[in-house]
């Protein structure tokens, strides 16, 4: 029998092809290749298995793992419990869509390019901008190519970023920063509140100032009541402002373009993309309609146009010119394959929630947040919010005056079944016992008061 | 000569469907007693923090919504619809089993902050998915953390740029030599680690012309950034040359492994002497492209470069997996958290599927494919192979329509869209550059013998169909869902539209 994935590999079909080709064996296909660097043995490898085989290793490997299905969790922290809408997973699983290649020919995939055309229209309702391209990797690349974009726009080569970062994004923004010379500055964030510290932020303006970026909710959690101070200051010294936002925030609080933001970036993952251990992610990636803007964006873009009789509405690429299959060393970026598929996911959940959706959501993770900050802070010691601000969907708990420490409490929530907030303790060491709780839709009641009272046994007990 | 027909919808925008207060989807109702412990955010949150408006999204039902983009899912093309020669990006059979186990709950429901004790299974699957693509390059070390082809070249410059930095080199080494013929993703990597690029032309036989290279390279060269076999479908026969030449100036050679599922089994980047790979899973490990992603592009090294892969590596200590951060030298990172994990499940379960003999097959198929495809295009009117037509090619061929465009006036783009009316995705075009009039065509392991005749028999109708009633070509494609698309107005200043909100301007504007 043969490998069902290689239909020609039969002696007859073989020696069909050797005979067109004129050739007596297959090795002949490969003479060119020195003698010296062939394989002169099989390549160590667990032998093949059938389908069944392979289903039954495969589930015996990953059912080591204990989903947060299984388990209560609140994590968060870039990539969060939402959830995921059966018609999503439908779209996505559609062949057309998850089989085929970046649409090069709009003429046989219009439905690619069409749903794309949606994602980024979408996103700029959502975010209130004009222009969004079709996607980035990640959150965290999203944001270092916008910084690059801003250095290429103003000429300047400083990029100031808030104090409490998420630590992917900054790795990742220094990573991309470096070889381009850019340096990465940081910016005070009020020890108290949490707020971006502007006499520090005045401070470190400077003619050499690409651009500033903050995040709201910043990665603690907590709305920033000084954003279009921000964005005066920044505007009045010449640079880009650059916001990052968790779209899922995006019905009930005010959107960047409403606060002076000239790109916006943020992740699309909770936009109907599975947590798949932090690798369903999509960058957002959007901009003000300027063409000084639009000309150093990253990666790819969708257009409406029309057939060339130009009887029809249609959709393709745009602004290719800036792509690196053209403009090669000079490109405004080396994407080629990106996230499409987690973008089309994106469009379908944004359709379904559409405009009502995201507010009522926005309004219920704001309770449901708040709820379990409420009973938490209820406990002997436990100060939940640990900062004095607004606060959406994520807030820090601190343990400092409990008796435990943050790893302590984790290990033995997790015997209970919980997995407590994402330990701040190496990363804002400042922050004492300090961990950051997310609570989403998905949370029940119970799920919150089940934590509450685990909380407290191992805290009072 | 049989003819295919795409769906054809006459299709709004999301935004043009739909009914006030219409609404897609149910949410969790939140329990009374949280709302009545907290109250209305409007009575909480300042309203200067608060949006004023909803934002102008769609009011459409769940069947409204399904219909929508199934319509417009029937009118793409994927792999799973037809044959996808499609050259550079090896369009093979993305498994079934693959996806049922990409989508399992111990997949979708992780959180990547999870304690690793909890997440035992991710971590092995990972950790031996590497092993293997360590055994199957020649590698030392890999990383799964880059998303695509592109981001693993990004990795792979800034751990040469680490790398000449560590030794004090970095000043004085700060040129990428990169073939003529290479992929754009190449030059803009490189630029974007911080490297100029210098071009090597390729010599008459399709590879890199020695003496040019011998020339190019000095003490400026940092590397080379190198496709083999390389965009020709030719495999660099002087490998261990350029290796030798650039090693000796002190320079490493990156392997961009786009085109490795041409000599799977048979020969390892390693042992042709790279220091760094890439490999896009997305083509010769099956996995599925998604339209233009997600896809994973794994990053290996050699023993010396180990230290500078981008954090965390994931380790084994002979009792537990774990994620190991303590790595002084790294490049960092380049995203978030670890890679594209649900796409290194289905890369892991393909290699579970087919083992070494399995991989090695696959490989050979796909050049015997490529062979026959080869040698029979280029013996129709119009068509030729140029650079080399003796040599055997590997997983793909180039073939150039010049002498048919001298003759008929129709060019590779006419014909590429003509197979779009045999239901066929066209060809790769106008790559690599150094072709007039190229097409680039893979056909993978996947496709059986019946479907390589049929390309063969459009190729030869085209060919008749140029020669005699090239109107016919030069207004192709007719079956599709539509016909050319204007690209130019797509782009320009004054057409240019970019989102319904741009649309809504434009559209108020002209009617001022
Ligand atoms: C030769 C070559 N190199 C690099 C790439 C880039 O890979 P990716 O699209 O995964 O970023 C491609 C894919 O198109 C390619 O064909």
């Amino acid at each position: 029998m043969t490998n069902p994935y290689l239909p020609n590999d039969t002696d007859e079909i073989r020696q069909k092809l050797l005979k067109t080709i004129g050739i007596k064996n297959t090795d002949e296909l490969f003479s060119d290749i020195p003698s010296t660097i062939l394989l002169k043995k099989s390549l160590s490898l667990p032998v093949s298995l059938s389908e069944a085989e392979v289903r039954r290793a495969v589930e015996g490997i990953l059912k080591k793992n204990s989903t947060v299905k299984e388990l209560i969790s609140f994590l968060g922290g870039g990539v969060w419990p939402h959830y995921v809408p059966a018609v999503v997973d439908n779209i996505a699983s559609r062949s057309e869509f998850l089989t085929s290649y970046t649409p090069y020919q709009p003429e046989l995939n219009q439905g690619v390019l069409q749903a794309l055309f949606e994602y980024q229209s979408l996103i700029c309702e959502l975010v209130k901008m004009d222009v969004a391209n079709c996607s980035m990797y990640d959150w965290a690349s999203s944001l270092a190519e916008a910084a690059r974009m801003t250095s290429r726009i103003t000429g300047k080569n400083v990029f100031l970023v808030p104090h409490f970062i998420s630590p992917e994004r900054i790795t990742v923004l220094k990573s991309y920063a470096e070889p381009a010379e850019i340096r990465v500055v940081e910016v005070k964030q009020s020890a108290n509140n949490g707020q971006i510290d502007l006499e520090d932020l005045k401070q470190k303006m400077s003619s050499e100032t690409a651009g500033v970026y903050i995040e709201n909710p910043s990665y603690l959690g907590y709305v920033m009541n000084n954003a279009s101070i921000v964005s005066e200051i920044v505007h009045d010294a010449g640079g880009l402002f650059v916001v990052g936002v968790d779209p899922m925030s995006l019905g009930v609080l005010k959107p960047p373009g409403d606060y002076g933001a000239d790109i916006v970036v943020g992740e699309g993952q909770p936009l109907g993309n599975h947590m798949s251990f932090g690798g369903g992610l999509l960058g957002i990636l959007s901009c003000k309609d300027n063409p000084y803007y639009i000309r150093q964006l990253p990666g790819r873009v969708v257009g409406m146009t029309t057939t060339i009789k130009g009887d029809e509405r249609g959709f393709c690429f745009a602004l290719q010119t800036r792509e690196q299959h053209i403009r090669r060393e000079k490109a405004t970026s080396n994407i080629c394959t990106n996230e499409t598929l987690c973008a089309i996911r994106a469009a379908v959940y944004m359709s379904l929630m559409g405009r009502k959706g995201f507010e009522t959501l926005g309004n219920n993770i704001l309770i449901a947040s708040h709820y379990t900050a409420k009973i938490l802070s209820e406990i002997g010691g436990v100060e939940a919010p640990s900062f004095k601000s607004e606060f959406f969907k994520e807030f820090t708990v601190n343990f400092d005056r409990t008796s435990k420490s943050v790893d302590e409490i984790n290990n033995r929530l997790l015997r209970n079944g919980i997995v407590g907030g994402h330990s701040l303790k190496t990363i804002f060491p400042e922050l004492g016992n300090s961990s950051l709780y997310c609570v989403t839709e998905l949370h029940s009641r119970n799920d919150i008061e089940t934590l509450q009272t685990k909380l407290k046994e191992i805290i009072e007990g | 000569m049989k003819e295919f027909r795409q769906a054809k919808w006459h299709m709004p925008t999301i935004f043009e469907i739909g009914a006030g207060d219409r609404s897609g989807c149910e949410l969790p109702k939140l329990d009374s007693v949280l709302r009545q412990a907290i109250g209305d955010p409007s009575t909480f949150l300042p309203k200067d923090l608060m949006r004023t408006s909803p934002p102008n999204l769609p009011e459409t039902s769940e069947v409204e919504v399904l219909r929508h983009f199934t319509k417009l899912s029937q009118m793409a093309f994927g792999v799973d619809e037809g044959f996808y020669p499609l050259g550079s990006c090896t369009m093979k059979y993305n498994p079934k089993i693959n996806e049922a186990l990409a989508n399992l709950d111990e997949v979708n429901w992780i959180h990547p902050y999870q304690d690793e004790s909890t997440v035992q299974g991710a971590l092995e699957l990972m950790y031996k998915l590497s092993c293997w693509l360590i055994e199957i390059t020649g590698m030392h070390s890999f990383s799964l953390q880059p998303s695509a082809g592109a981001h693993g070249e990004f990795a792979g410059t800034l751990i040469m740029r680490a790398y000449h930095k560590h030794n004090s080199h970095l000043e004085s080494k700060d040129e990428v030599l990169i073939p003529d013929l290479a992929h754009g993703t190449n030059p803009a990597s490189a630029a974007m680690a911080g490297f100029k690029v210098i071009i090597i032309p390729s010599g008459i036989d399709g590879c890199i012309d020695i003496e040019a290279l011998k020339n190019i390279v000095s003490k400026r060269t940092a590397g080379l950034m190198l496709t083999n076999p390389n965009t020709l479908g030719i495999f660099e026969k002087e490998i261990v040359e350029i290796s030798k030449i650039l090693h000796e100036e002190g320079a490493l050679l990156y392997y961009d492994g786009a085109n490795f599922n041409g000599i799977m089994g048979k020969v390892r980047p390693g042992d042709m002497g790279f220091d760094i790979v890439h490999l896009n899973l997305h083509k010769t490990f099956s996995t599925p492209h998604g339209g233009g992603g997600p896809g994973s592009g794994p990053v290996g090294v050699v023993e010396e470069l180990d230290k500078f892969l981008p954090i965390p590596l994931i380790q084994y200590d002979g009792e537990k997996y774990y994620l190991d951060y303590n790595r002084t030298y790294s490049i960092g990172k380049i995203r978030g958290f670890y890679g594209n994990f649900d796409i290194l499940v289905r890369a892991f379960s393909y290699i579970l599927t087919m083992g070494a003999e399995g991989l090695e097959n696959a490989a050979e198929i796909a050049v015997l494919n490529a062979n026959y495809l080869s040698k029979r295009l280029a013996n129709i009117k119009g068509f030729e192979l140029p650079y080399d037509n003796e040599r055997p090619r590997k997983h793909e061929c180039v073939i150039s329509c010049s002498k048919m465009k001298r003759e008929t006036g129709v060019q590779a783009k006419n014909v590429a869209k003509r197979l779009i009316d045999f239901g066929i995705h066209p060809p790769t075009m106008y790559f690599p550059l150094i072709i007039d009039e190229a097409l680039m065509i893979e056909p993978t392991e996947t496709e059986t013998i019946e479907e390589l005749e049929g390309l063969v028999d459009m190729f030869a109708e085209i060919s008749k169909e140029a020669y005699s009633t090239p109107n016919v070509l030069l207004e192709a494609p007719h079956n599709s869902s539509f016909s050319q698309m204007d690209e130019v107005k797509a782009s320009h200043p004054r057409t240019l539209c970019l989102s319904w909100r741009m649309h809504q301007r434009m559209k108020h504007e002209k009617k001022d």
